[in-house]
């Protein structure tokens, strides 16, 4: 990695570089060029044309860090990596933060402050009155942001924040609880039980890359139960050995059966068969394992169920050992949880002067009861920033263009408080302005540089001398000693009683949507054609509804659906989930954006049901068919393993068929992967991770539809006739015997010297034989120019180290050739052997679960050659012969 | 040995001669021939806006997926160089066994044989992603330095491909040596310059016939292999790969009865379009349509033996990814063609166990398209049914032809007909001295 210093200076030399060349482009182009041009003689430092330069930083989800390592070709930032040396991180990272490049890049994103210009807008912020504004911003753990916030607000401005997916029940929770806001932190590697009530703990969010990796931990280590009582398929449910679908309104009564049956309080009646029996069984796996497990109680519940949740693990004597408390990491607004009501009702009133909406969305994504837009237009001085020109900078006088993280000057938090200075790669691509920028200048300094407003935060805790100590945690890109201080807390022993929702009509379930959480990512392209985990949809949201309820209704998947609730209604493609209790919908947060939206990204807008008191639960819902019918566009249209339980376990008999050709003889390396499939938990994060890195094209709703999505791995899902859940990513097999070398009559594909299964892309010429003779069909075909219909912006997101494909040509997982080759370089440069672990694939890189071990099989000592012997260890397809390099290791099920 | 009469008793050499060479200048087939032309001519433009638009845009304007992604080319490939099989077959098997009854047949079969090959090879170019470098197949040493990739079933089956439309071309030509040099000696001007030249000077001396007949066995019994290994090399592009439904011994002998027996359906049906079309009942007697009858009836019976042997090692097999397949070929998406296949391929032929059927031209000629359509239907249901369903299920997705496919197919029949009509205004349709010879045979 290089010095700090030249992270601040990049950008600078950036620019540089471009001079640079555009000179050396211009060079013969006549005299002037001649004489004005400046030659690139002089290399800038700490930039080798060729090899990417490492920048630590962090990206931002919901306010919280995802620390990463950036990776930079000549001042274009292309990949991002876990940051090893989080704590919080160890080195993964999750799916939304592979694809942020593709947001940096994104055409879509807004390219001018408007109406006037930067200096006409500080002009009019500087007018306002500090009593008069209100800021509103999304969760803030920046200590700078905050410290901004705190000025303004001593100054008598108002802060307010808004989340679509927000906290508010569990602040609420832990004020009942212990008597303030503290964060609560699962310590999953130590469990040996993880009792979960409709909490998805390993699905997407801003903590899931640390929660995966400790439920994979405990997985590792023993063999924990995961018991999860839910109304709709979550990953975390996909996952679980002991699943029960349960209607929302019902769950608070299963919490407090549990509680009963540990001795807190007495259980109300009411409960099924199936529901005393799960609660008996999870109370009795917490009972036994005292300080081994956790119970786990999710927001769309009561805060008086989640309450009760701290009080059961304090009970069992979970707490300090599996259940962390800290002091909350995300700085708590003064009105709490009611920040937002506060700041709609005091704009109704007409009591606002000004607001300045710091990077979200509320017109679109606020609930409809609270009718934000109406409230808003009554503010006089409306401001927004942010990264697009959405539904609420359409409503707003001013709008300015907010810089990416990877623009952005500021510091972040991580959810384990570890701070991370965010550092720029770039300078700010359309013109964009950094955040703390905007709020000096509202402040009245309008002058002031992100850079020092971030150092002056950290001054007084860095100490002296400063400047090393500042180069040395933005090159580390972790500042030590900012973890969450343990708060010493006791939930108190009052009894809590939830109240319990009427059980009239269906009840309506609203989700963040997998791919583009609450509606932020739905311009990303990259992010609308990531196949959702369970359903494999593309492009889309449906409303969910269980595989009972469709056959009664005669609803087929596609089938549009008119859903009321509270005098709302929306229309909506239904699709039938298995796992989903029968008298509930799902409703997807994210979609039926109205502005930026991308052509082709269909769904509807769940907001506009959605509910400031309950805004995860809503019963007394109807659904109707309308008889219209949608195409959805599915990566997996099959997902039942029709009898087929062999593809995903060992057999008792591999029986090889005998080959007509001699075995390769792999003198030096022979690469080899193994996948486990009991560590995988579908979260999609390699998915895209392989799509940063491969440059693999995005190709429209309309070509997922027709079978032709380009993912070069894919994450299949399958249930089985036992109603589980499994997941198994699928990357090219890489086979000894490889049907698909035979086939290509060209010598398109070959065999290399290391026992990849090579595709020449300048040989191919198509006849795509060697798709038709793959038995796991992980060839991608070009069947148009998909590279040339990306958005132009894209060619700067492209890795230089991997070709591009031309119209017409097969391709497929190489294993990152790129990766393995580079690293063979650089050992035999160093003249030394290539370690294991020292390089992997993009796929196993990204990985929060490390499900994916890939290495050199020629090493006995490597993890892959050491997971291959594992007793789980099996070939898909084995008694086809073609002797798989990708292998992998069998769920464990327990009976 | 004694013959069956299988000419009409009255003809004569000069008879024979006029039948064959005057059809250009008799007014109603000539209204005839250009009725035909305008039929075929809107055919070949829509050949042509779907080949523009499939090199423009690429092999997305088809229906191909991942997995389906061999769609109605590599089906429609397979089907006409099927129905070229027969030709050939007519050609050089009847000839090197010495059936005279051929010499009526053999060459109108010949062309059909050389137009259904182009039509044939020119699917699995128009199918590639990159066209342009078709030629990448050749086992030339290019510049780049790389051969063919010669364990691979594609690569014997361009070299099978392009050796059966040269040899096609060769005996099609040589056979036709001495009829252009009747042709030659009955027409005037550009005509006689151009047939003269075609004709390489023949005179019918003893030597000349020494050697032509040298020449035509020769071609012939290279032929006769070629029918034999071009389909089976279409066969294994199918059995190479590990495919359920596919990766099965059985398959070039069933893709051979099955092409023999497609080609024979069009042979019928071309030998009824000409006899009526173009008036040469006198040269193509009921009793050829009768010995066509026959043979269609007898390939037929052989390809349903291949059916019934195909589909039972499938159960034989015990594996249930075979199973699933036949499974899926009889209950699943596509049942429809497998079912539409077995009823049209062996329906109508079922009433060519009787004489009266047999010598009717209508009863044949409707036998023979069925066929002719029941045999596109097994390639479709070979071809998707192996793939949409192969393995694992994650993988399973359908297919559906798109309307450009549909044109391609459509146009390729039209560019059949015309390169046909052409043949059949401007060269001897029938072979015209060895129907003499027969005449001769016959005393």
């Amino acid at each position: 990695m290089p010095a700090t210093g030249e992270a601040m200076n990049g950008t600078v030399s950036r620019r540089a570089v471009l001079k640079g060349l555009a000179a050396a482009g211009l060079a013969g182009c006549g005299d002037e060029a001649s004489r004005l041009s400046i030659p690139y003689a002089d290399q800038p430092e700490g930039i080798t044309p060729g090899v990417p330069a490492w920048y630590a930083t962090a990206m931002e989800f919901q306010g919280y860090a995802q620390p990463v390592l950036a990776e930079s070709h000549m001042g274009r930032p292309t990949k991002l990596e876990g940051n090893p040396d989080s704590p919080w991180a160890r080195g993964a990272t999750d799916a939304f933060t592979q694809a942020a490049c593709a947001i940096l890049y994104d055409p879509q994103r807004s390219l001018a402050i408007r109406p006037g210009d930067w200096a006409g807008f500080t002009r009019v912020v500087m007018g306002v009155p500090a009593g008069g504004l209100r800021i509103l911003t999304g969760t803030v753990t920046s200590p700078t942001l905050a410290r901004q916030l705190a000025a303004l607000t001593e100054a008598g401005a108002r802060w307010h924040v808004h989340e679509p997916v927000g906290r508010e029940t569990m602040m609420r929770a832990s004020r009942l609880a212990f008597g303030r806001v503290v964060d609560t932190h699962l310590l999953l590697e130590s469990c040996r039980v993880v009792v979960v009530v409709d909490d998805d703990l390993l699905g997407p969010g801003p903590d899931q890359v640390r929660r995966v990796r400790g439920w994979a931990e405990a997985r590792r280590h023993g063999q924990p139960r995961l018991m999860v009582a839910e109304p709709t398929l979550s990953t975390t449910g996909a996952v679980a050995q002991d699943r029960l679908a349960v209607a929302g309104r019902r769950l608070p009564l299963l919490v407090e059966a549990i509680a009963a049956e540990l001795g807190l309080g007495a259980r109300r009646p009411g409960l099924t068969e199936a529901e005393k029996d799960w609660a008996s069984a999870a109370a009795l796996a917490l009972g036994v394992n005292p300080g081994r497990g956790v119970l786990t109680v999710g927001a769309p519940l009561p805060a008086e169920s989640l309450a009760l949740a701290h009080a059961v693990n304090q009970a069992v004597g979970n707490t300090g050992r599996t259940v962390v408390h800290t002091e909350p990491v995300a700085v708590v607004p003064r009105d709490g949880e009611d920040s937002f009501r506060a700041l709609v009702e005091d704009m109704a009133a007409g009591s606002v002067e000004a607001v300045l909406i710091l990077d979200g969305n509320p017109v679109y994504t606020a609930p409809a009861d609270l009718d934000f837009r109406s409230a808003l237009v009554r503010v006089p001085l409306k401001i927004h920033a942010g990264l697009f020109d959405d539904e609420t900078a359409a409503l707003c006088d001013w709008h300015v263009p907010l810089a990416h993280a990877l623009e952005e000057w500021t510091d972040l938090r991580a959810p384990d408080g570890t701070a991370t200075i965010v550092q720029p790669l770039i300078d700010p691509v359309f013109g964009a302005r950094r955040r703390h920028e905007i709020l000096a200048a509202v402040m009245g300094e309008s002058g002031a540089e992100a850079r020092r407003i971030v150092m002056d935060t950290w001054r007084p805790f860095l100490g002296e001398p400063f400047e090393p100590l500042w180069r040395r945690v933005l090159h580390e890109g972790v500042v030590p000693g900012t973890e969450a201080q343990v708060a010493r807390v006791t939930a108190s022993a009052r009894r809590l009683a939830s109240p319990i929702a009427d059980a009239d009509g269906l009840e309506l379930v609203f989700r963040p949507d997998p791919t583009v959480w609450d509606g932020r990512y739905a311009p990303i392209a990259w992010l609308q054609e990531l196949p959702k985990p369970l359903t494999k949809l593309t492009w889309d949201a449906v409303a969910a509804i269980a595989p009972m309820l469709a056959a009664r209704l005669g609803i087929a998947d596609g089938d549009v659906v008119e859903i009321a609730a509270a005098g709302r209604t929306i229309t909506a493609p239904a699709w039938s989930l298995p796992g989903q209790a029968g008298d509930t919908v799902t409703l997807f947060l994210g979609y039926g954006r109205q502005r930026v939206a991308l052509p082709g990204a269909g769904g509807y807008d769940a907001y506009r049901l959605r509910l400031a008191d309950s805004p995860w639960v809503l019963g007394g819902a109807g659904l109707r068919r309308t008889g219209a019918h949608v195409e959805l566009a599915t990566t997996q249209p099959h997902r039942h393993l029709h009898g087929h339980e062999e593809l995903l376990s060992p057999q008792p008999e591999p029986a090889e068929p005998p080959s007509l050709y001699p075995d390769w003889d792999y003198p030096r390396f022979a690469w080899g992967m193994v996948i486990d499939l009991d560590l995988c938990v579908g979260c999609n994060a390699c998915v895209v991770a392989c799509q940063a890195e491969n440059n693999i094209p995005v190709v429209g709703k309309s070509e997922v539809a027709r079978g032709r999505e380009m993912h070069w791995l894919r994450v299949d899902v399958y249930h089985d006739d036992d109603g589980a859940t499994h997941f198994a990513p699928i990357p090219c097999m890489h086979c000894e015997k490889a049907p698909c070398e035979m086939g290509c009559p060209v010598n398109a594909t070959v065999h290399g010297p290391d026992g990849l299964n090579q595709m020449i892309y300048n040989r191919c010429i198509g006849t795509r034989t060697c798709s038709s003779y793959c038995p796991y069909k992980v060839r991608r075909f070009n069947f148009f120019d998909y590279a040339a219909i990306q958005p132009d912006t894209h060619r700067y997101l492209r890795n230089p180290d991997v070709t591009v494909r031309a119209n017409g040509v097969m391709e497929k997982c190489t294993y990152c050739v790129q990766r393995i080759r580079r690293a063979q370089i650089e050992a035999r440069a160093e003249e030394r052997p290539v370690a294991d672990g020292s390089f992997t694939t993009a796929c196993a890189q990204a990985c929060p679960s490390r499900a994916i071990v890939f290495g050199d099989l020629n090493d006995p000592r490597s993890r892959v050659a050491a997971l291959r012997g594992d007793p789980r260890h099996f070939a898909m397809l084995a008694h086809l012969g073609t002797r798989p390099r990708t292998t992998y290791l069998a769920r464990i099920r327990e009976s | 040995m004694a013959r069956h009469p299988i000419l009409p008793p009255r003809q004569d050499y000069a008879m024979v001669t006029a039948e064959v060479a005057d059809v250009a200048h008799n007014p109603v087939i000539r209204r005839r021939w250009w009725l035909a032309m305008a039929a075929a001519v809107p055919l070949v433009v829509a050949f042509l806006a779907s080949t523009g638009l499939l090199f423009w845009l690429g092999t997305g304007v088809w229906g191909i997926n991942i997995p389906v992604n061999w769609g109605l080319a590599i089906i429609n490939t397979v089907w006409w160089v099927g129905i070229g099989h027969a030709g050939t077959l007519i050609s050089s098997l009847l000839l090197l066994m010495g059936e005279g009854w051929r010499n009526s047949l053999n060459r109108f079969a010949e062309a059909m044989t050389l137009f259904a090959a182009t039509m044939a090879g020119l699917f699995p170019i128009l199918h590639l992603g990159r066209p342009e470098l078709f030629y990448w197949n050749f086992p030339i040493p290019s510049t780049f330095g790389v051969w063919p990739q010669f364990r691979s079933p594609l690569a014997w089956d361009f070299f099978s491909f392009v050796s059966y439309v040269l040899v096609s071309l060769a005996f099609w030509y040589v056979g036709m040596i001495p009829d252009l040099a009747t042709l030659r000696d009955r027409s005037t001007g550009a005509a006689k310059a151009v047939y003269g030249a075609l004709a390489l000077g023949w005179r019918g001396s003893a030597v000349h016939w020494a050697r032509w007949r040298q020449a035509y066995l020769g071609i012939a019994a290279a032929a006769f292999h070629l029918v034999i290994s071009v389909h089976s090399g279409v066969a294994m592009l199918f059995a190479g790969g590990p495919i359920p439904g596919w990766h099965t011994t059985i398959f070039p002998p069933y893709f051979v009865l099955g092409a023999v027996f497609s080609g024979f359906a069009v042979v019928i049906m071309l030998a009824i379009g000409l006899r009526t079309a173009f008036r040469l009942a006198p040269l193509i007697t009921m009793r050829h349509l009768d010995i066509l009858g026959r043979l269609l009836l007898a390939t037929g019976l052989l390809t349903l033996y291949a059916y019934l042997a195909d589909a039972f090692h499938a159960w034989y097999s015990g594996d249930s990814y075979e199973i699933r397949t036949l499974l899926d070929r009889v209950g699943g998406e596509y049942a429809w063609s497998a079912w539409t296949a077995v009823t049209l391929n062996f329906g109508a032929i079922q009433l060519l166990w009787w004489r009266r059927p047999r010598r009717s031209q209508a009863v044949l000629f409707l036998a023979g398209l069925s066929v002719a359509a029941g045999m596109w239907f097994e390639r479709y249901m070979l071809v998707v049914s192996g793939l949409y369903r192969d393995y694992l299920p994650s993988a399973w997705h359908t297919y559906d032809a798109t309307l450009w496919e549909w044109l391609l197919f459509a146009g390729t029949g039209g560019v059949f007909v015309v390169l046909f009509l052409l043949f059949a205004r401007w060269l001897p349709m029938v072979s015209i001295f060895e129907v003499k010879e027969e005449l001769e045979r016959r005393g």
